[in-house]
């Protein structure tokens, strides 16, 4: 058979690429325009240190170190946008990544600290940690049909508050928070393979960096290439059509969840183990990490190889608003990312609206004047 | 005692002014996870007003410019909802959460931006208006409000509203099977956007509530706590029906308020519990009820559902 050419803005990949790019330009449009309110005589140079985060810096060394600070904390990022896709896939909304960061990030350093253990110990108990709270939130939805968006917010808060409780012995009082590893439990850092010295001997780059983007394209190979990755999908697509084949749709909400639990833990441990940061004592918010996850899902197109890209960029913009006078606010990076995840929902919308074009005028070729539109 | 009646009177009327909220929304047919980011808003109104009010202004009209103020930014918000669910038939949790992200964190951008304005060494994000919250007592030194009668008002409204009106009965025909009610005349559209700007106005006064609740300063960097979530989780527990809602949001309120109050019992003294665990108390009864209410749930049916004019 013929093989027909699609038109250049009808490849998916091609459209998801332009769709992520309208959506950053829109979010840095409107950011920009909050800036301006705010203060206009410094607003496009706010603007630029929000973009160019360390090559604002003039030195190299700084360059350096701040590119290196970003990478450091794109893996985590990484890595909960990995499990808000994965689990997007299966047709859930994984907003509990945040919660099960959170509950990585206790077990970690609970292991670490509290018990002495080594940093692969650290980290395969944090993954599991995260897998059993999205396995919750999978096990509720599979048997009780509990929306997994409610209880992944409530499990969200019970892990802060249980990881407060968890780690409030662990405390460095002058500081008012966990102790630091390096110093005083350096088994449970993560190694580097003498990674540091390709940055100019950077203090935190480990292995949590090259193991982040192994795991990206860990989960494309399983989402595309493997039965199970096959399952899944195609639960998220149609649910029923799936049962209806054979496949265990319960089980498979529930592994999915665990999977995507276990992706956001480990991601914490990524981050937790190379002692860039510590939990300080009572802590009253969720971390933004699981939520900029979202973020970096969406604006990937939800694909795992878009998702380093993405995670990179929403750790970059975030970075470079730290940056930024003090006349404004760092927080206006967060805002950004949310006008991004924003602007994403509308463009499944328009990406769905687009191929549904396609095929229906496919059909009303094959069915004379069958338009039914 | 007295003081645990009050904090669960005052959490009861800001669980029930949200859950009210989703309720119309999702009687409608729009799911509204982006109740907390309605909240913080509603939030952010009140309290501008209360910092911006001239210092003699009287008790009454300062709650009646807090409450315009936080429905009006409540409502205005919701319409990011409305537009790209309803005009754009978005993924409305997608949505809901982009929402809250953006209220929190607006929130935290324009109180920081005020603060710095007028005074360069104070970059926080809290707001505080000790002297005009006064005005929301009924009692001085006690924590009545007059907003809980407000929400007690607006309870009886809303169900004469939903099952009394016309409007009602068309909003909730529009959740149901909003073909049906299209090909009797209904206009879904206009329907559905009334009832998430009705949300829109209740969830933004719970947030008004919320931020008054005991407390006589709000730091945005935090948002409503879940309050948002909670108040949905009180919703389905209260099976989508406004008196049941109020029950199970005075349920909750005692829960919420034990945290506050916990200290003022000898035997839950006794207990010697972590005040982590009251903290976490509402979250956990929450879960609960979702596990035992959500297998039967009488959500409207074709919530979360896009309104195609084409689809049977």
């Amino acid at each position: 058979m013929e093989k027909k050419r699609i038109p250049f803005l009808r490849i998916p990949a091609v459209q998801t690429l332009l769709a992520s790019l309208i959506c950053i330009l829109l979010g840095l449009l409107i950011g920009f325009i909050v800036l301006l309110l705010i203060n206009p005589s410094g607003a496009w140079n706010a603007l630029k240190t929000i973009i160019e985060n360390f090559w604002s810096f003039s030195s190299a060394r700084g360059q350096i170190k701040n590119f290196g600070n970003t990478l450091v904390k794109t893996a985590p990022l990484l890595m909960c946008s990995l499990a808000v896709l994965f689990a997007y896939k299966v047709g859930l909304f994984n907003i509990g990544a945040a919660g099960q960061y959170v509950a990585g990030a206790g077990v970690s350093l609970f292991f670490a600290i509290g018990l002495g253990a080594p940093w692969w110990v650290c980290m395969i108990m944090a993954m599991l940690a995260g897998a059993l709270l999205g396995a919750i939130s999978g096990v509720l939805k599979a048997l009780r049909n509990v929306n997994e968006v409610i209880s992944c917010i409530m499990l969200n808060w019970i892990s802060l508050y249980l990881v407060n409780m968890l780690l409030a012995p662990y405390m460095d009082i002058n500081m008012s928070e966990t102790w630091s590893l390096k110093k005083n439990y350096p088994a449970a850092v993560l190694p580097t393979l003498g990674l540091e010295q390709l940055l100019n001997n950077h203090q935190y780059i480990t292995i949590a960096v090259p193991m982040a983007i192994l795991f990206a394209v860990c989960i494309w190979v399983l989402l595309t290439k493997t039965q199970l990755g096959y399952e899944l999908r195609a639960t998220g697509l149609n649910k029923n059509a799936a049962k209806y084949s054979g496949m265990k749709d319960r089980f498979n909400i529930v592994l999915t969840m665990a999977i995507a639990g276990g992706l956001a833990g480990l991601g914490a441990s990524m981050y937790y183990l190379t002692d860039m940061i510590k939990w300080p004592s009572a802590v009253a918010a969720v971390p933004a990490m699981g939520f900029n996850g979202i973020a970096a899902a969406f604006l990937g197109g939800l694909h795992p190889i878009g998702a380093i890209f993405a995670s990179f960029f929403i750790q970059h913009i975030t970075d470079g608003g730290s940056f930024m006078e003090k006349t404004y606010p760092a927080e206006i990076a967060s805002f950004i990312s949310a006008v991004i995840i924003y602007m994403c929902a509308f463009v499944l919308f328009l990406k769905q609206q687009m191929n549904k074009e396609r095929r229906s005028s496919k059909r009303s070729g094959v069915k004379e004047g069958g338009n039914v539109k | 005692m007295i003081l645990l009646i009050q904090y669960t009177l005052l959490f009861a009327s800001v669980l029930l002014l949200v859950a009210l909220g989703g309720c119309f929304s999702e009687h409608s047919g729009v799911i509204n996870i982006g109740l907390e980011g309605i909240m913080v808003f509603g939030a952010l109104g009140g309290a501008l007003v209360m910092r911006y009010l001239p210092a003699g202004t009287s008790p009454f009209m300062i709650i009646l410019l807090c409450v315009l103020a936080s429905m009006t930014a409540g409502l205005l918000y919701s319409l990011l909802l409305a537009v790209a669910a309803i005009n754009f038939k978005a993924d409305q949790t997608l949505v809901g959460t982009a929402m809250n992200l953006l209220g929190t964190a607006a929130a935290t951008v324009l109180v920081k931006a005020i603060n710095t304005a007028t005074n360069p060494d104070n970059p926080s994000a809290t707001i505080s208006y000790v002297e005009a919250r006064k005005a929301f007592l009924m009692v001085d030194g006690k924590e009545f409000s007059w907003l809980t009668i407000l929400t007690v008002v607006l309870l009886v409204v809303s169900f004469i509203l939903l099952y009394k009106t016309k409007f009602g009965l068309r909003l909730q025909a529009c959740g149901e099977h909003p073909q049906a009610a299209a090909s009797v005349g209904i206009n879904v559209y206009s329907m559905r956007y009334a009832g998430v700007m009705i949300s829109g106005v209740l969830g933004g006064l719970g947030g008004l509530v919320y931020i008054t609740a005991g407390v006589s300063e709000w730091k945005f960097e935090n948002g409503v706590a879940g309050f948002g979530f909670l108040a949905l989780a009180v919703m389905i527990f209260g099976g989508w029906k406004p008196f049941r809602i109020a029950l199970a949001a005075l349920l909750f309120g005692l829960f919420r308020s034990l945290s506050n109050v916990y200290t003022g019992f000898d035997f839950l003294n006794q207990l010697n519990l972590p005040s982590t665990v009251y903290n976490m108390l509402p979250y956990i009864i929450s879960l609960v009820v979702l596990v035992i209410f959500s297998k039967n749930s009488a959500a409207p049916k074709a919530e979360g559902i896009p309104y195609d004019k084409g689809s049977r």
